[in-house]
């Protein structure tokens, strides 16, 4: 119960993109239509769910205080919490690294279309972010960190598949010109937030 | 003649550009669209949106002058690595500074100092100047960018913090007289939706002025 809890949480109260404002840049960029924005975000979804358990598992048993316990009692009193930044971002990286030569091994119909999008997908800054978040939030076992994973993926992939098809709509009507673009891209963002924010104060 | 023997002085025309572009015509938020993420998420306050920009400045113009240094050793497969290792470093540096001299700012920053690793404004730039560039064009080139980045999160965080809570740097600037006649504040500028509003209508009033950045539709 408290899975799904923590599932339902993660994608419509503490959305990565309307809450948080995590993932933007390749949130704008790749939005332009609904095909390749739902790509993106299945690709994020599937670094998400691969990149934190690895991060979880990492700061229990290297990073937090008293973490290296297991290596013997001279060991635990290390706190090596401030080279969180550059574990995580280096496992993010290589992971998306490993991922993207699995993927073109075994499954070159989804290499063609997540392709281009993997590599992009190391400094997407939701995946960074959902990494920082599950260490603020202290999870008690590898099974929540994989949970909290698919739920902001697919939180992110609501957003961004939604943005997409509101802006292919945008394409017809009549925006003033210098709003064309970016900047109806930002109000429309806004606008969704809005209705997202709905879902706050949703006790779960 | 000796002058054009020089490469190039040191605050040539060409260098100049490179420190002015980027406040208004090529700005990072508004034209690139790089670094949205924490432009929106820290502008709630003037303090820690200062703060962020200070950071971001000292990550960028270092970075960018380390990744220039490195770029003929780089192997062009594994730069991206390189490169995350080195923003990665440096934030590190600022996030432990951050916690030793402004405890307060730090704790309100929260993630955000981390993620600006993966602040697009860092990659982007390594990406498009620093790896074809001198270190010194590199750093103009780094302070230009987080100065036209800080220029529009300042402004965000003013207009949020002036209309959301009233007040400028934590100090109230509205007068009380204001409040008994029936002003309040609007509490919706503290929400997130409202940075995003906000920043479209920056967008639109800086395209409104400079046609040449409109976009098609």
């Amino acid at each position: 119960m408290e899975l799904i809890n923590l599932f339902i949480k993660s994608i419509f109260v503490e959305n990565m993109v309307f809450a948080f404002f995590l993932g933007m840049c390749s949130y704008l960029a790749v939005s332009k239509k609904v095909s390749t924005a739902v790509g993106l975000g299945a690709a994020v979804i599937f670094v998400l769910v691969i990149t934190l358990p690895v991060n979880f598992l990492l700061d229990q048993y290297l990073l937090q205080p008293g973490a290296l316990a297991w290596l013997g009692d001279e060991f635990a009193t290390i706190d090596l919490s401030f080279l969180s930044f550059i574990m995580f971002i280096a496992v993010i990286a290589s992971m998306v690294q490993l991922v993207e030569m699995i993927v073109e091994k075994f499954a070159p119909a989804l290499y063609a279309t997540l392709g281009i999008f993997l590599p992009l997908i190391a400094v997407n800054c939701a995946i960074l972010g959902g990494s920082l978040f599950m260490q603020n939030k202290n999870f008690g076992n590898v099974g929540e960190a994989v949970v909290y994973g698919l739920g902001s993926g697919i939180g992110w992939l609501l957003a961004i598949v939604a943005l997409a098809a509101i802006r292919e709509k945008v394409r017809y009507s009549h925006v003033p010109a210098p709003l064309r673009g970016l900047g109806i891209t930002f109000i429309i963002t806004g606008l969704m937030g809005i209705a997202f924010m709905g879902f706050m104060g949703i006790k779960l | 003649m000796s002058d054009v023997e020089e490469k190039e002085a040191l605050f040539s025309k060409k260098n100049r550009q490179l420190l002015i572009n980027p406040l208004d015509s090529d700005n990072p938020i508004t034209v690139q669209v790089l670094g949205i993420c924490s432009a929106l998420a820290i502008t709630v306050k003037l303090e820690p949106a200062i703060v962020m920009s200070l950071s971001v400045l000292f990550v960028l113009s270092a970075g960018n002058v380390i990744i220039s240094l490195m770029r003929n050793i780089i192997p062009s497969r594994i730069r991206i690595i390189v490169q995350l290792v080195v923003v990665a470093a440096l934030v590190i540096l600022v996030d432990q500074v951050l916690k030793a001299y402004l405890f307060d700012v730090s704790k309100q920053l929260s993630v955000f100092v981390g993620l600006i690793i993966t602040n697009c404004i860092v990659m982007g730039r390594f990406e498009a100047f620093a790896l074809g560039n001198t270190p010194w064009k590199s750093f103009l080139d780094g302070i230009g960018n987080s100065a036209g980045y800080g220029l529009i999160l300042v402004v965000i965080a003013f207009i949020r913090e002036l209309f959301g809570s009233g007040a400028l740097m934590g100090q109230q600037v509205i007068p009380d007289s204001f409040y008994d006649a029936g002003y309040a504040n609007n509490g919706m500028m503290l929400l997130p939706p409202m940075a995003l509003i906000v920043v479209g209508v920056i967008i639109w009033v800086q395209r409104w002025f400079n046609p040449s950045l409109e976009e098609a539709n």
